[in-house]
């Protein structure tokens, strides 16, 4: 049972898992100050005969300092975190030589339309597959995302790619797997009744066996 | 109700010559309002409760029969066996109770009405029978609610959030006229609380007692003051949106639903302009009762007590800005992202501020652990694991991973049962004298806030871990994917722990129920607090006082060298004291 | 004298009110009528589409081979199967057929629903059962009727009763888009689906004439008028053709 965040199989692990690490480590600190603070101060101010608390209404300087460190930490937090946001999500971040393929979700499964071999959506040689998704390692790929009903939601937590899904709105994101290997998509938005088994098989693989499946998909789905 | 507020208790009471109706039951007293409040809202806390044990029965024991399950109807529950329509019931039907029926009332509904016009000093609210109404209201909008419970297809299912156009459309969802019931309700509440807020904020900007200046109110008071406003400006959003999903589910109108036109993102950005501010409402009243708790349970004054109210005015100001960070995946436009990234960065600042000035307060003080300085003290230790569990949210790229996921559920939980909850436990005991005139007992006291606080942390604890690995909320099977299968056995540890943890309310109730009529009678100032409820008897009585009190200090005047004792009340006039200028109210 | 006539005539009205109301339906006369026939089907058989159940390897096992769309259908002997056949009008107006006791089971095995094309008299239970053990969550778009969208997870049987006639209700499984049936109902008991052979049969029939309906999810409807006296056999065969 692996303990952490999921398996890296992507290029956004490195920011994202970094992102989390750092968080992690700020907001441990944060934590260790609280709690042990609370534990020291509850152990040596408990009430004991002949004691008087010190009458104090508070310090300034003191104030001035935990609002300063925190809001500075805040700040510096955001600017990295947007740095990365806008290459993940911003709307140029989508690689323009990214590899498309269109991802129809409907109640309660994942209609996935492949370019075919002339590697263009929308064209005649397309072919739609139900609830599988191959995609070659390596390279950019651009999920084009619909919706047929109710919201929806494309989440690999491999690769930390997680986008909703909106009917009335054709979305656009990106990612680019790193590992091959095979993982699982699931819905991440609640969509109705078979929510919970709205899942898809993503597999990634080398472009050679990726072309390989594609010519075998797309016989398969002319006949 | 035939142990609350006894009414004539010497010179102190105007006569009171009200008909047992008019006392206890449609009754304008703002006391009784609050204990009626009190009353239905720990019902439906018991009942959100109980939604969410069936709820972790499924995910613990997924397919097994539940036990009592039989007297669940064969469409959703053949057997006892949980079926997938039931289970997202009870996932939207348990946030609705908590957060609307439960949380809100206790904190608002019971506090504000109870503490308001006693801490300030008058003798009822600004508008008595508007006060009324808004429990009244209240109450409609919960029959409303559990009747949903029960009719054809059952509840609504969407989630609480009740995201369009899964809401909007029986055909998406399966549900028919429960789905309208809740917009009903909701509707009702929204009513509610803005009766409540009117009265609130009237009351406390007019009806101050002489000498109470604002930088002298107690920071309960501060809070549920703040509070109200938020209320006040962001219940009419919520119920506009349900009017309009009523619309939409009944009279055909498409402002949800895309295949007619409609926008989908319209209902979140309107439901979180509300949801956002909801959830300070949330924690606000709690922060201010905690506030007086540890300083009562420090015999400290509050560190930086104009911190304190300017750190409640930021949270509140920045909750209006931030609401976007619910929707960072929404499909909204990403540059929205990073505003309300940086917004939500920032808020988290004023909360870091209040919770290093509670531990000022209890820095070298004389600490006394009555049972609702270990809640308060709790409620820091757990709010600080909730309000740091957000920062990682708040990072919008950390949030493409955990979204919708139990990190979420986990963060939640943090604030809102080991804040806002744990909170409640401390502030119901602590006023319960003043309520009714007894004691809770000490000792079950203490044994329900240790069971609560291990099991608690049980439960909820491990759902960050899990969030983690990437767990979906509000899954029927998380099984149903392979790389969640390994963590079952975690599943069932927080299910059980949450069994345990709900068994353990039962103390609570029974505490609070027995010591009604058994409690050890309660003296006038049972904790030797500050505030001018104190003054009063216990219980208050109706009317509060004859002649209103004057005021010549802070309500945290605690281990003062003025005086031998290590407490000095706000009323209590010292030979060196002058009278305030203001003058009181004619006929107070 | 007078109040007793009134008297007397209030109560006739009021018996004769109440004897209508509580009226019983005309029980079917004892026909021993049948409509029989074939349906033909003309022009190219359509390929249909292969299901690819890789995805739900539970029912992709039950299958030697590729299992294919079922919207057309046509037999080796050139037959069309699944068309619905029923009554449309002829019977008396007062008729009415008590529901029968045992119910129409509709059974999601393979991902599919067997049968296909199925027929129900209003207010008999459709029995819908879950022969996989995986989940279905069959969805009912019902127009005349109340239509309902219900889970079933596991092996388990649900009931559903319609309480109006309503030719043809769609149902579908939301988890397996493949999945589709239709159900006529009927306020009676003369209808019936051509099989493997492309024939119908409906018996029972009083002497009188019918108009009989034949429809095809895909081919639409055609209609028939048959005279149908005593207890012979009537035959009315119908014809679709392939677009």
């Amino acid at each position: 049972m692996h303990w952490w965040l999921p398996l890296k199989a992507s290029t956004f692990t490195g920011p994202i898992d970094g992102l989390f690490l750092a968080i992690l480590i700020i907001t441990g600190i944060a934590f260790v100050l609280v709690e042990v603070g609370l534990i020291w101060f509850v152990v040596k101010y408990r009430q004991r005969p002949g004691r008087k608390a010190f009458y104090t209404h508070g310090n300034t300087r003191a104030e001035v300092i935990w609002t300063t460190i925190p809001a500075v930490t805040m700040v510096a937090l955001g600017l990295v975190s947007n740095h990365y946001w806008v290459q993940i999500k911003g709307r140029n971040s989508i690689p323009p030589n990214a590899y498309p393929i269109g991802i129809h979700a409907k109640q309660f499964e994942w209609q996935i339309t492949y370019p075919g071999a002339d590697g263009k959506l929308g064209t005649g040689d397309d072919f739609t597959v139900r609830n599988q998704l191959h995609v070659p390692v390596g390279r950019p790929i651009m999920v084009q995302l619909s919706s047929e009903d109710v919201i929806h939601s494309f989440y690999v937590p491999q690769f930390r790619v997680r986008q909703d899904v909106v009917p009335g709105m054709d979305i656009k994101a990106w990612f680019q797997a790193t590992v091959p290997g095979t993982y699982e998509l699931g819905c991440s938005q609640l969509c109705g009744l078979g929510h919970y088994r709205m899942r898809a098989q993503v597999f990634v693989q080398t472009q050679d066996d990726y072309d390989a499946w594609m010519k075998q998909a797309a016989q398969e789905a002319s006949q | 109700m035939t142990s609350v507020a006894a009414t004539a208790h010497g010179a102190q009471a105007h006569h009171d010559d009200r008909s047992f109706v008019r006392k206890y039951i449609f009754s304008t007293d703002h006391k009784i309002i609050g204990i009626q409040f009190l009353f239905v809202s720990l019902f439906f806390l018991l009942v959100g409760g109980l939604l969410a044990m069936q709820m972790r029965w499924q995910l613990g024991f997924p397919g097994k029969p539940m036990p009592g399950g039989g007297v669940l109807p064969e469409t959703m529950a053949p057997g006892g066996v949980i079926l997938p329509e039931y289970y997202i019931q009870l996932v939207t039907m348990h946030g609705t109770f908590m957060v609307f029926f439960a949380i809100m009332p206790l904190l608002v509904g019971v506090f504000a009405n109870f503490l308001i016009p006693l801490k300030i000093g008058t003798h009822d609210m600004a508008f008595p029978r508007i006060n009324m109404w808004s429990f009244w209201t209240f109450l409609i909008g919960g029959v409303v609610m559990l009747s949903s419970l029960f009719v054809p297809d059952g509840a609504a299912r969407a989630g609480w959030t009740m995201y369009a156009p899964l809401s909007a459309r029986h055909d998406y969802s399966g549900a028919s006229i429960g789905q309208e019931l809740w917009s009903v309700s909701i509707i009702f509440v929204g009513l509610s609380s803005i009766l409540g807020s009117l009265n609130y904020i009237t009351t406390i900007i007019n009806n101050r007692a002489p000498g109470m200046t604002w930088f002298r109110l107690p920071l309960s008071v501060w809070s549920l003051f703040i509070t109200a406003i938020l209320g006040l400006l962001a219940l009419p959003v919520l119920s506009g949106a349900a009017i309009m999903l009523l619309f939409d589910q009944i009279i055909g109108t498409h402002f949800f639903d895309p295949a007619a036109g409609g926008q989908a993102l319209l209902w979140q950005h309107l439901f979180w302009f509300f949801g956002h501010p909801e959830v300070y409402i949330l924690i606000l009243p709690a922060m201010g009762m905690v506030s007086d708790i540890i300083a009562n349970g420090s015999r400290k004054p509050i560190f930086g007590y104009h911190s304190m109210v300017f750190a409640i005015v930021a949270i509140a100001f920045l909750g209006w800005i931030v609401w976007g960070h619910h929707m960072f995946v929404s499909g909204m436009n990403p540059t929205l992202g990073s505003s309300f990234m940086v917004s939500t960065l920032v808020i988290a600042v004023p909360s870091a501020v209040k919770t290093f000035n509670w531990m000022g307060t209890m820095w070298r003080g004389n600490l006394r652990f009555h049972v609702p300085m270990l809640h308060a003290v709790a409620f820091v230790a757990m709010f600080v694991i909730g309000g740091l569990s957000g920062i990682f949210m708040a990072a919008t790229p950390v949030d493409m991973q955990i979204h919708d996921t139990y990190f979420i559920v986990a963060h939640l939980h943090y604030v809102l049962f080991g804040g806002s909850l744990f909170a409640l436990f401390g502030a119901i005991t602590y006023w319960y004298p003043k309520m009714f005139g007894r004691l809770m007992s000490e000792p079950w006291g203490k044994v329900h806030f240790w069971l609560t606080f291990i099991f608690y942390n049980c439960t909820f604890f491990p759902m960050h871990i899990t969030g983690m690995a990437g767990e979906m909320r509000r899954l029927y099977d998380p099984n149903q994917y392979t790389f969640l299968q390994p963590w079952q056995p975690m599943r069932v540890f927080i299910s059980i722990s949450a069994f345990l943890l709900f068994a353990t309310q039962l103390i609570f109730f029974v505490n609070f129920w027995w010591s009604l009529w058994k409690g050890q009678k309660a003296p006038q100032n049972p904790w030797e607090d500050n505030g001018l409820e104190w003054s009063l008897p216990s219980p208050a009585p109706h009317g509060n006082w004859e002649k209103v009190p004057t005021v010549y200090r802070g309500p945290y005047e605690f281990s003062s060298p003025q005086v031998a004792e290590d407490y000095l009340p706000q009323y209590k006039k010292l030979p060196t004291d002058r009278e305030p200028a203001r003058v009181p109210l004619a006929g107070h | 004298m007078r109040k007793l006539g009134a008297m007397a005539a209030t109560g006739a009205v009021l018996a004769l009110t109440l004897a209508a109301w509580t009226r019983q339906p005309t029980p079917p006369a004892q026909g021993g009528g049948t409509i029989s026939g074939k349906v033909k089907f003309t022009g190219t058989k359509p390929v249909m589409p292969k299901i690819d159940m890789s995805e739900e390897p539970k029912c992709k096992a039950k299958y030697q081979g590729v299992p294919t769309d079922e919207t057309v259908v046509v037999n080796a002997n050139g037959t069309l199967a699944n068309v619905f056949v029923y009554v449309k009008s002829g019977l008396p107006a007062s008729y009415a057929a008590p529901a029968p006791a045992g119910p129409v089971t509709l059974d999601q095995d393979g991902c599919r629903y067997h049968p296909h094309v199925l027929g129900i008299q209003v207010g008999q239970a459709l029995a819908i059962k879950n022969s996989d053990g995986i989940l279905h969550n069959i969805k009912a778009k019902a127009k005349a009727n109340r239509p309902f969208n219900i889970s079933q997870p596991s092996v388990m049987t649900s009931n559903k009763t319609f309480d109006k006639p309503e030719v043809m209700v769609a149902l579908e499984c939301n988890v397996h888009g493949w999945m589709h049936a239709w159900l006529g109902v009927l306020p009676h008991p003369f209808f019936g689906v051509s099989g493997a052979d492309g024939s119908f049969m409906l018996k029972g029939l009083a002497p009188g004439t019918y108009t009989i309906e034949a429809w095809h999810e895909k081919y639409g409807t055609q209609t028939a008028t048959v005279t149908v006296a005593g207890s012979e056999t009537k035959t009315a065969d119908f014809s679709f053709a392939g677009k």
